[in-house]
């Protein structure tokens, strides 16, 4: 058991640290989050020229083969100065499906232009019912000869606004809650019968609604089996849950760098307010809790490829949970301890508090998370 | 992270030795999660180092195993699950390790084998009635005798199972001249020399643990100084990095954490095991979930130090967070219990064998927060030292 980073891992942080230091830091997110799209495609494109894109898919599918602690270290860089690129929605949730789903030629079609990044993908699950659940799907997906035709509603599609393609999730049999009947489809964004609006989400970051009228795709665009989505969907949030941590873990140790350096250089009662031990022991909670979510989130990391499912969801689920939890204490107190610019939009403490709370209720909450680790069978064992 | 076939069947071959070294009377403790007496310990403890497995985190040539990281997790994991009485840490884990760093030679080959075989009990002498949390403003003398030894006045307290120690190590003045970390010694003394009384207190778990010890003229020969006179500070300070990862406790917690399920499963609501009952279970969780990173905090810090690196910042927060998670296991527990929860050392019977000693613990636990650098100090070093806050 070791936890040194490998040789191209240190090479692949020190390459991201570099670029979120010179070329995206807080600025730049600040500056992105009002225009249309959010985020930029050139600095995409070059996102694709470094390899990033790919870091973590299998070979085979045209990745680089790093693993998803490779996804996840890009991830906690990128979290640390706020990159609003879509790597989380679209390398990560919509990412994640095709390429482990996906056909030799699907993976041709789609994912090799996101690798590059010269697209975007976006996954289309969520719907006014559905909460946590990915069986809970309405959308219909009929047969129209050897075609599908695409009918209902998606909400909170995350980056969808500026996605070439989405995976969308339709029954294909089945009643509403079932596990069985659910499938996943590649629709283009711009093809006839798709309606997209876009939504701003409360951290800056953008997302869409999504209306699919009769949208007709032809039979190479099922991923997977059909019938057979909904396992393929809980893999997809749970690798989208561990990079949520890893960018939450990224994101936190810098807000309480932030909180820091404010404690140091802030001063009342004629000394900085980091001398006092109200203070510092509050700033040591802190600390506390950023260190375990690093580890939590690194545990989630690693094991979130295992091919065993009760352990990628037991390591998941408690980094999730950690996160919610732990994390909100982080950038509460960070706030707190900021005092009244804290809770201005001009300073920048407000942006990761922001961020974490998208964090923390994407891909599960802190109650989902906790029940699910609760009704796993390791809970049960030995007892 | 993931097991190999080799550490897979290390794994089964420690459970089996497990399963057949344990006597039949502390496995049916451990069954039952009952408290483990001195002498449990110590058979235990001589029963591992017969077989080799006392102290696998020391050096191969003082007698440690040479394991990987991953095999004394493993180990350890085996330990925990089998209920093992868990083995004294004054001499395994504070007082050895600080020999094999800092003592000469033949000190390491007069301590370190009976530490080793559990043929001596240790116990520490760092606190004093006047030395708590600020440890070096104490005043334990050691004054230098005609022949060169010492002569020892003064107190220690909170020598926690000196009525069992033959051995103590401890920090004595022995320059009251110059700045107080800097008057320092660090030296070994015979329990049974002429002088030395203890007196043990009664804990609010209702047990002796802690206790007062009085050195009255005492005498320790020269031999007995570990490292060089007054730099006693410098040691206790690295021997403070030793303590880190045991004092988070993340097997009592986690033996806890199971202990109470097992309660739970026994304990009928509305006719229903309470282990049952989704909120009952999401309290355990979230409980079980910090412990969980906790235990990933441990593994990092015992894997860089494998790697020969210095403990990072994160290994800090084992102290703070790891017994603060012990405390919430017996809160739990406690609060299974119900009506139960009140039983002060009953007959067998009023409450179950599992139950019997849950309240002294939850009394004696909040020692945890408090014994080795109370938490509100730990939280100081973490802001000075790690946060770089301004003093």
């Amino acid at each position: 058991m070791d936890f040194e980073l490998s040789a191209d891992e240190k090479l692949l942080v020190e390459t991201v640290q570099s670029f979120t230091k010179k070329d995206s830091p807080v600025e730049r997110f600040r500056r992105l989050r009002g225009t249309e799209l959010g985020w930029e495609r050139a600095t995409w494109k070059q996102m694709g020229e470094l390899g990033w894109l790919g870091v973590s898919f299998p070979e085979s599918a045209g990745g680089a083969g790093l693993g998803f602690v490779a996804a996840g270290l890009v991830l906690e860089q990128l979290g640390a100065t706020l990159v609003p690129e879509p790597f989380l929605s679209s390398v990560v949730l919509a990412g994640t499906p095709l390429a482990a789903a996906g056909t030799p030629e699907q993976h041709e079609r789609f994912l090799a232009p996101l690798i590059a990044g010269d697209t975007a993908l976006a996954l289309a699950h969520v719907e006014a019912q559905s909460r946590h659940d990915s069986a809970s799907v309405s959308t219909r997906a009929t047969r129209a000869g050897a075609a599908w035709r695409l009918t209902g509603r998606k909400r909170w599609v995350l980056d969808g606004h500026g996605a070439d393609h989405l995976l969308v999730s339709a029954r294909t049999g089945g009643s509403e809650r079932e596990r069985d009947g659910v499938s996943l489809f590649v629709v283009d964004a711009a093809q006839p019968g798709v309606r997209l609006e876009r939504v701003d989400c409360m951290d800056g970051h953008k997302a869409a609604l999504v209306e699919l009228d009769g949208v007709e795709v032809d039979a190479t665009r099922l991923v997977g089996p059909e019938g057979g989505g909904a396992a393929i969907l809980d893999l997809a949030l749970d690798h989208a849950a561990a990079g949520a941590c890893a960018e939450g873990a990224g994101l936190l140790a810098r807000a309480l760098d932030m909180t820091r350096e404010y404690l140091m250089q802030r001063k009342q009662f004629g000394a900085a307010i980091g001398s006092f031990q109200a203070l510092q022991h509050r700033a040591v909670d802190m600390f506390v809790e950023v260190e375990l979510c690093k580890s939590a989130a690194l545990l989630a990391m690693i094991k979130v490829s295992d091919p065993s499912g009760a352990e990628r969801m037991r390591a998941v689920s408690a980094a999730k949970a950690q996160l919610a939890r732990g994390g909100a204490f982080v950038v509460r107190q960070a706030t707190q301890l900021h005092g009244g610019i804290g809770v201005t939009d001009e300073h920048d403490i407000g942006l990761y508090f922001k961020r974490h709370q998208v964090l923390a209720a994407l891909f599960g909450d802190f109650e989902h998370h906790v029940a699910r680790y609760a009704s796993l069978p390791s809970f049960d064992a030995h007892v | 992270m993931s097991y190999s076939p080799e550490h897979v069947a290390f794994r089964e071959e420690v459970r089996e030795w497990i399963q057949a070294a344990m006597p039949e009377h502390l496995r049916a403790k451990a069954e039952v999660d009952a408290a483990f007496a001195h002498a449990d310990v110590m058979e235990w403890h001589r029963i591992l180092a017969a077989k080799g497995w006392a102290a696998p985190h020391w050096p191969v040539e003082h007698g440690g195993t040479g394991w990987d990281t991953t095999r004394r997790f493993i180990f350890n994991e085996e330990l925990e699950l089998a209920g093992a009485p868990p083995l004294s840490p004054f001499g395994l884990n504070m007082v050895g390790p600080l020999l094999i760093q800092f003592a000469n030679d033949w000190q390491k080959q007069r301590f370190l084998p009976k530490i080793l075989a559990g043929e001596e009990v240790w116990c520490q002498g760092y606190s004093e009635p006047n030395a708590g949390s600020d440890l070096a403003s104490l005043q334990l003398r050691a004054d230098t005798a005609a022949d060169g030894g010492f002569v020892l006045n003064g107190q220690k307290t909170w020598t926690t199972y000196a009525q069992y120690a033959h051995w103590i190590f401890l920090l004595a003045r022995t320059d009251p001249n110059v700045k107080k970390q800097q008057g320092i010694s660090f030296l070994l003394c015979d329990m049974r020399t002429p002088g030395v009384t203890v007196k043990p207190f009664l804990t609010t778990g209702g047990t002796p643990a802690f206790c007062e010890t009085w050195f009255e003229n005492v005498s320790v020969p020269r031999e007995n100084l570990v490292g060089e006179l007054n730099q006693g500070w410098t040691y206790a300070k690295a021997l403070l990095g030793h303590e880190r990862t045991l004092v988070s406790g993340v097997g009592i917690s986690a033996r806890t954490l199971l202990r109470t399920k097992r309660i739970a499963r026994d304990k009928l609501v509305d006719g229903r095991p309470l282990l049952e009952d989704p909120t009952f279970r999401a309290k355990i969780a979230r409980v079980e979930i910090e412990l969980e990173a906790l235990r990933m905090v441990v593994y990092r810090t015992v894997a860089a130090a494998q790697l020969g690196h210095a403990p990072g910042a994160e290994s800090s927060i084992l102290k703070l967070r790891g017994t603060e998670i012990q405390q919430a296991c017996f809160d739990l527990a406690m609060e299974v219990m119900g009506h139960d929860s009140l039983s002060w050392f009953n007959r067998d019977g009023v409450v179950s064998a599992r139950e019997q000693s849950v309240a002294s613990s939850f009394n004696y636990i909040r020692a945890a927060t408090i014994y080795a650098g109370s938490n509100e100090i730990q939280k100081n070093i973490i802001a000075k030292y790690i946060l770089g806050l301004p003093g």
